[in-house]
């Protein structure tokens, strides 16, 4: 009797899950006057045209590049600065050592939404506005205080007494650095880039701020706009969201191990 | 260094900018003090908005947590398909709040999935009174499952034996969850129901997405009234007050919380788990 309660309690979790997912793949196979005459049916008959039409469009890919591109440039500039960063609080001891790491911690506080304003004047400085860098810089920026607090307590459960073995080798620090504890931390480093990785791919605030021109937008400014620009066309509008995840599905199939492990083992230290 | 200019100086920019009025394109010359703060208490929209997040956070509180805690001890209690079911009950938390929005949006539509399955028609998301449920269960949506693997991560380290003496000693399920399972997952909760109330305070994406703050600023949040003064009316410096009125009801908060409810974990170190 237990056992079927807490089946049927999976089950209908499950169920609220996959519904909305469901109703968009599906939906994108339809018309929207299918749409509209039975809202809960199954396509008939399937309409390919919705997909089709958007995959033949120049725009989907582009959006899909500009995501792209942005996602592994902030990646590529948040991962190795935190990793330093992280070396450094973990390894070495210096005045204000903690203070400096509080500092940084504290920044976990900040969202994007609290220093929008000041950014985007900064970026319109800059001469970024409608750039890539605009988007990754800053972003960067702001995934530096999680990665740093998941990479320090990695970084400083390694024993001293590898780094001083390397050290009578003849090893110094910054090659303790690159050839031992970087090859060492390699699932750790998955974690936090697919982190950096999913957080840009979906940020919605500071490409919306940044980048005005529709050939620089990101796929979720992608969809935000193709819903307000084709608002009776529900069918069109889930095809395109559809399509928009996926990616980051495909990837989450991909890393969900290390994202989750991640999240673990980061989040509850914190 | 990249993190000194790109995340703390805006912020100190931020509260420089709240002394002005200001467009965001001329001179910085026309201080007015904290006349800008007190403009923000004397707005009903803003009060409203500050309202709504305090909405936010108890819901998060009293209906999202549980509901990811009951989760988590079910997959916890090792019922076939586990592994399966924990990928996809995380799944939304992958997926970006625009496509959750936008879906949510489309099914909450009059005359959309959500009336097909409801037996009341209801303007989801045009009724004022209930509007803020109805984003909150979108919210839910997307955020449970990140909540539920902090659960499941701190239940993974609990010794069975501990639950299984207990129940040798005679206590019933709910004795065992309440006065064993429940206080060893004291630290776990504390820190999930920290992020909750700070993603509840700086709510914003799924807002704008939905409803853009409205019927009649009845879902506004700060993150939101924030954006509009600042970009659709460019008064930059009553904006940047507003963002330095968010920053520091979240400072308040973390560190009100880091000294009276965190502290305790750091006292107890050694009895409860060792975290």
């Amino acid at each position: 009797m237990k056992r079927i309660a807490l089946y049927a309690f999976a089950l209908l979790v499950a169920l609220a899950i996959l519904v909305p997912i469901a109703y968009a793949v599906l939906g994108g196979f339809r018309t929207t006057p299918q749409l509209a005459a039975d809202p809960v049916g199954l396509p008939d008959p399937w309409v390919f045209s919705n997909y089709g039409e958007i995959l033949g469009s120049g725009t989907f890919w582009r959006q899909v590049w500009n995501s792209t591109l942005i996602a592994v440039v902030s990646t590529l500039l948040t991962v190795p600065l935190a990793a330093l960063a992280a070396f450094v609080f973990a390894r070495f001891a210096f005045p204000g050592r903690e203070v400096l790491y509080a500092v940084f911690t504290l920044g976990l506080l900040f969202p994007v939404a609290v220093a929008i304003l000041p950014i985007f004047i900064m970026v319109r400085n800059l001469g970024l506005l409608d750039h890539p860098l605009g988007v990754a810089l800053p972003q960067a920026a702001f995934g530096l205080p999680l990665t740093i607090v998941i990479l320090r307590p990695f970084f400083a459960s390694f024993p001293n007494e590898l780094q001083d073995a390397a050290a009578i080798d003849g090893c110094g620090p910054l090659r303790f650095f690159w050839q031992i504890l970087l090859p060492l931390s390699r699932p750790v480093l998955a974690t936090v880039a697919v982190l950096a990785l999913v957080g840009s791919w979906n940020a919605f605030l500071l490409p919306l701020v940044v980048l005005t021109e529709a050939d620089n937008w990101t796929l979720p400014l992608g969809v935000t706009n193709y819903s307000t620009q084709y608002t009776a066309d529900i069918a069109r509008i889930l095809a395109f969201t559809t399509l928009s995840i996926v990616p980051a599905l495909a990837f989450y199939a991909f890393a969900e191990r290390h994202l989750v492990r991640g999240l673990t083992s980061g989040a509850v230290k914190g | 260094m990249l993190y000194g200019l790109l995340v703390i100086a805006p912020v100190l920019q931020a509260m420089y900018y709240s002394g002005f009025k200001w467009n965001g394109l001329g001179d910085l010359d026309d201080f007015v003090g904290l006349e800008n703060f007190r403009r923000a208490f004397a707005d009903d929209v803003f009060t409203g908005a500050l309202w709504h997040n305090g909405v936010f956070v108890v819901l998060s509180l009293l209906a999202q947590l549980p509901f990811a805690l009951s989760v988590a001890l079910m997959l916890n209690a090792r019922i076939r398909g586990r592994a399966l079911l924990r990928v996809l009950y995380f799944a939304p938390f992958v997926l970006s709040e625009v496509v959750t929005g936008v879906v949510f949006t489309l099914m909450l539509q009059p005359g959309g999935l959500a009336d097909g399955v409801s037996p009341v028609d209801r303007e989801w998301l045009a009724d004022p009174s209930i509007v803020l449920y109805t984003l909150f269960v979108a919210i839910s949506w997307k955020y449970f499952g990140f909540h539920m693997i902090l659960y499941l991560a701190g239940l993974q380290q609990i010794p069975r034996e501990l639950e299984e003496a207990a129940i040798v000693d005679g206590a019933s399920g709910w004795q065992v969850f309440r006065h064993v399972t429940l206080p060893l997952l004291g630290p776990t909760i504390r820190i999930s129901a920290f992020l909750s109330i700070i993603g509840a305070l700086q709510l914003f994406d799924l807002v704008w997405v939905m409803t853009g703050g409205g019927p009649v600023n009845a879902s506004n949040t700060m993150a939101i009234y924030m954006v509009d003064w600042g970009f659709k009316r460019f008064q930059f410096g009553y904006a940047s007050a507003v963002a330095v009125i968010m920053l520091v009801i979240s400072l308040a908060f973390a560190l009100l919380y880091q000294r009276y409810v965190l502290r305790r974990d750091i006292e107890g170190a050694l009895t409860s788990m060792g975290r």
